[in-house]
């Protein structure tokens, strides 16, 4: 039989577990209470930081980009109002749903599909994200009357880039497009990261590219209160975007066209400079392409016409291939014996028909090069002898030292990236140059064939116009560039670029005269002389042919070898001769020699720019003329 | 026991509105009735902040919840006592009417449509299953042997499974509490509770302590559902999925941090008042009043919750049955029960078992009970003075 306790037993052991259970109520209260006390007081500080970052976002106000305008302020570059479709990714539920119902609205091809996927990875969940650019006005009536079954979905108005004069600027202006993985990466090296915070676009070539800082602007920001959908609840403050800084060039978009014109089709490129200020007038490279294609994004198709193309578009001729000068180097030829004092202007030499080197003799036909052949003549009639001779005797090192400073062989440091070094030959860079030592010698021959601008020779037409430039400004020399000025977005102010001289090359005035003055006769009696039939200026020049196929000794026939491999045209030129207002170099590819090809259109240029619209329509018919008279004479 | 003593005894009285009113003066205990009006201040306060579409309402709860609280307190106890197996026999009746006929909803099946309305008869085994005890304990009084707590446990079972089964584990949880209280305050024997709270405790270290392996997506828990166990890992590393399920863990702990000592003040919480917190009116109103009203205000109301637990333990030490001993303290353990379990989730030690904040949080079921619950602690201090008296 069981003991049953006493019911005061009971009472008291009952009274011994209601204080447990209150003791364990107050030690469970006790923990929470520290547990409280650990988040709101010691810290607060981190959740407090938590709270406001879930509270506020930072909207970005993406700054307008600068306009590009040349220099008498034709838009080259602008922005333009279109309306965009934009998915806030916070209020879709099915993403890929939504989108197919939208396309049964609107246009959506599988490229804007796969451009929204990826920007959508990358942007912040309450950020809209673009799927179509460009709507028409129909298809934003279309969306705006079935807006209601879309929630999260919204037509913006958005500032597009806009190249007007496409093609002529596509190697000058270049162009913008998405920002990719690379430029995202510069972009965080450079500590640019919240400046680019909502930009969808970066400069990518030409001037687009290398003035990017400038043009960008910096991108304002609203702080807006946001709730936990991501919708924006209201505006705390904002700080308004300051747009881009417009450029004003010295590049005049009519000129630009006109040489583009005299080209007639041809592959080449052209540089003019102002040579008192070493401002580009105009830069073409031919055949070009539409920039505009690329803002968006090239389509596949466009980009393998592009590339594939054996005229290569997309190569800037006019900095980037580098060719051997041809004649057009025997200006500087005739410099440098002039300041070395290996030759004096008014020194003669006889016996020039022939020159005989380590067993090989070289002939030169034409008859003003016989004899009695000094600077002034050799420059007019192009005499080859005379600079076999004259380079013999000034040897490889003199000839690249005194050619250094005119910027051949380096980067002339035009405001435009891609630019080539092009190849200053001396037994240095040929040492650089290969790799086994019997090719890293260098030999006598090697010096005559740089004495007359071929060999390893090799310079952009920016750099011939550019050493030209210095030569006519008697060494005083500007870093070329397309940039005139700077115009600030705020103020307005004008900051110009590059307005001091970058250095001074030390030439006497006399010897530089002396080949200014038989550069103007070369346009006047010399080789140049048909394509400058009836100038109204004076101007001065040098035509060059650059060979492409090394013949061997061969006569060379332009029928008898196929286009291709015919010889590049130069001519590089200043006008007018007494005061020098504009200097070129024309390089027509497979042209055949300079007289031919590169001196008319440098004519036309020169006449546009000299003498404006009615001066050019004035010279075209003397170049007919002039057409039909030059295969009668060829000169080199 | 004169039956003089009891207020419906005199039916001369009972009848006439004065008799009433002395009535419930002479039920009423300030100190609970007292605590039970801050709360439901706060709760009003909060919800104003928190959902004031749904103060008026609110309002009716309280209005409804109080009469019942009055009515429950002079309703004699015996009468009370004496129905409640008829109570528990009908939830689980009821409970197994759920299990073959019930509306599935959200994965689990809860709900028994009855024609008028809509009931979830797991709520009504909260009260129901204490009593029920309480009564069994009482009619073996002075002669309690070990196979009466035998079955107790099989009472306690039955519905307990039933309604793990539908499957709902935070009710389960808290009605095996309300029947352990009552099994405790019996007088088990410490022999059998100490082993079993250690068991509870190293099981509780176990999943603490290997959480990533258990918590591995092709870890079977067997016992579980997936959603529960998502619960449970979840609060083990809230980060580990912050748009989803950690979420509510995250941005609760973010709301109650960034309160600080004093808050952000009344309907400033950004938290709150963006939409951060969810189920910010219900489960997760402790954490509207972390955020607006710092750690001051959490310590305002924790002191308000241990008056009224400190008064249900005087009241549950005079009380003079057994019956009412053993109701007394099961029903203020439920009330801490409530309140830790809810704070501890939203503030992160617990996992999120959906249990209201008491008093506070909004919802008519909820309150109605606890307020049921307040009127049996009142009903049962009038029955012992009246006692003493006598």
């Amino acid at each position: 039989m069981t003991e049953f306790p006493h019911p005061g037993q009971i009472l008291a052991r009952f009274r011994r577990r209601a204080t447990v259970a209150m003791l364990f109520v107050l030690i469970c209260f006790g923990v929470l209470v520290a547990r409280l006390y650990f988040l709101q007081v010691v810290r607060f500080d981190h959740y407090h930081a938590r709270a406001e970052g879930n509270r506020m976002a930072l909207l970005p106000i993406v700054p307008n980009r600068g306009v590009i305008r040349d220099a008498k302020g034709r838009e080259l570059a602008r922005n333009y109002s279109a309306y965009t479709l934009e998915i806030n990714p916070s209020l879709v539920k099915n993403m890929d749903a939504t989108i197919e119902r939208l396309s049964r609205i609107v246009t959506i091809e599988e490229r804007d599909r796969r451009r929204f996927y990826r920007q959508l990875k990358d942007s912040k969940y309450f950020e809209s994200v673009p799927i179509r650019t460009h709507l028409t006005d129909e298809e934003v009536a279309r969306i705006v009357a079935r807006r209601y079954r879309f929630p999260g979905v919204e037509v913006q108005a958005r500032l597009f880039r806009d190249y007007p004069e496409g093609i002529h600027t596509a190697h000058v202006i270049g162009y913008i497009g998405r920002i990719n993985d690379r430029d995202l990466e510069k972009i965080n090296e450079n500590d640019d990261t919240a400046n680019y915070r909502g930009s969808e676009y970066i400069g990518k070539s030409g001037l687009e590219e290398s003035y990017e800082k400038e043009l960008h602007g910096t991108t304002g920001f609203e702080q807006v209160e946001i709730n936990a959908g991501g919708r924006a609840m209201r505006s705390l403050s904002s700080t308004e975007a300051q747009p881009g800084n417009d450029l004003e060039l010295t590049l005049d978009i009519e000129l630009q066209k006109v040489a583009e014109d005299a080209f007639a089709g041809r592959r080449g490129a052209l540089v003019a400079i102002d040579p008192k200020t070493g401002g580009i007038l105009a830069l073409v490279s031919l055949p070009s392409f539409d920039p505009n294609e690329f803002i968006e994004g090239i389509s596949t198709q466009s980009w393998r016409a592009l590339s594939d193309s054996p005229d290569h578009p997309l190569l800037n001729r006019a900095i980037y291939s580098a060719y051997p000068p041809g004649s057009t180097f025997k200006p500087f030829m005739a410099m440098a014996g002039l300041e070395t004092g290996r030759r004096a202007p008014g020194q003669y030499f006889s016996r020039q028909g022939y020159f005989s080197f380590a067993g090989h003799t070289y002939y030169d036909h034409k008859s003003k090069c016989q004899t009695g052949v000094n600077i002034h003549i050799s420059l007019t009639y192009s005499c080859n002898i005379f600079y076999y001779q004259l380079a013999q005797d000034l040897g490889i090192d003199a000839i690249a030292k005194f050619m250094r400073p005119f910027d051949f062989g380096h980067r002339t440091g035009i405001d435009i990236s891609g630019e080539a070094e092009g190849v200053l030959p001396s037994p240095e860079w040929k040492r650089k140059r290969f790799k086994k030592p019997e090719q890293q010698a260098w030999f006598g021959g090697e010096t005559l064939s740089v004495g007359i601008g071929q060999g390893y020779n090799a310079y952009t037409p920016l750099q011939m116009a550019n050493a030209l430039a210095a030569l006519v400004n008697y060494g005083v020399m500007y870093r070329p560039h397309l940039v005139k000025n700077i115009i600030d977005s705020r103020t307005g102010e004008r900051r110009p670029v590059e307005a001091e001289p970058m250095r001074t090359i030390k030439l006497r005035k006399r010897n530089v005269t002396t080949v200014l003055k038989a550069m103007a006769d070369v346009t006047r009696l010399g080789t140049a002389k048909t394509a400058f039939r009836g100038a109204t200026y004076s101007a001065g020049g040098k035509t060059g042919t650059a060979q492409v196929f090394s013949l061997h000794g061969q006569r060379y026939s332009a029928a008898r070898i196929s286009e291709r491999l015919r010889d590049h045209s130069w001519f590089i030129g200043f006008a007018p001769a007494q005061d020098p207002q504009i200097v070129l170099a024309v390089l027509v590819e497979n042209g055949g020699f300079g007289s031919v090809s590169a001196a008319p259109i440098a004519r036309q240029v020169m006449d546009y720019h000299l003498l404006g619209p009615q001066g050019e329509e004035a010279a075209e018919s003397t170049d007919a003329e002039a057409d039909a008279a030059t295969t009668a004479s060829p000169a080199q | 026991m004169s039956p003089n003593t009891l207020p419906f005894s005199d039916e001369t009285r009972f009848f006439t509105p004065m008799a009433w009113l002395r009535t419930l003066v002479r039920v009423t205990d300030l100190w609970l009735f007292g605590v039970v009006l801050a709360l439901l201040a706060i709760s009003w306060t909060m919800l104003v902040s928190a959902g004031p579409e749904r103060v008026e309402s609110l309002q009716s709860h309280i209005a409804l919840a109080l009469s019942l609280m009055l009515l429950t307190a002079v309703i004699p106890l015996r009468h009370i006592v004496r129905i409640s197996p008829m109570l528990y026999l009908l939830g689980v009746l009821l409970l197994i009417a759920v299990a073959l006929f019930g509306d599935v909803s959200k994965g689990a099946r809860r709900w028994l449509d009855i024609g008028v309305a809509r009931i979830q008869p797991s709520e009504l085994m909260k009260l129901a299953v204490p009593l029920a005890l309480a009564w069994y304990f009482q009619q073996r009084e002075n002669a309690l042997r070990a196979h009466d707590f035998l079955i107790a446990f099989v009472l306690l079972g039955i519905p307990v499974g039933l309604i793990a089964m539908q499957p709902d584990l935070g009710t389960a949880l808290l009605v095996t509490a309300a029947g352990l209280y009552v099994i405790f305050f019996a007088g088990l024997s410490w022999k059998l509770i100490i082993p079993a709270m250690l068991l509870a405790a190293g099981g509780l270290l176990a999943i603490i302590g290997f959480g990533d392996i258990l918590c591995a997506p092709e870890f079977d828990w067997v016992v579980l559902h997936e959603y529960q166990k998502q619960r449970i890992c979840t609060l083990l590393d809230p980060s580990q999925d912050p748009l989803g399920r950690g979420f509510h863990v995250i941005q609760s702990t973010i709301a109650i941090g960034s309160g600080g000592m004093w808050g952000k003040g009344w309907l400033q919480g950004t938290q709150t008042h963006l939409a951060f917190i969810p189920e910010r009116h219900t489960d997760f109103i402790f954490s509207v009043l972390c955020e607006e009203f710092g750690f001051v205000g959490v310590l305002v109301l924790i002191a308000l919750y241990v008056l009224l637990i400190g008064r249900g333990m005087t009241i549950t030490i005079t009380a003079t049955t057994f019956a009412g001993r053993l109701l007394a303290g099961a029903v203020t353990m439920i009330f801490f029960t409530y309140a830790f379990v809810n704070m501890g989730m939203v503030s992160g030690i617990l996992p999120v078992v959906g249990v209201p904040l008491p008093f506070i949080s909004y919802g008519g079921t909820s309150l109605v009970s606890l307020c049921i619950a307040v009127g049996l602690l009142m009903n049962i201090r009038h029955h012992s003075r009246l006692i003493a008296q006598g």
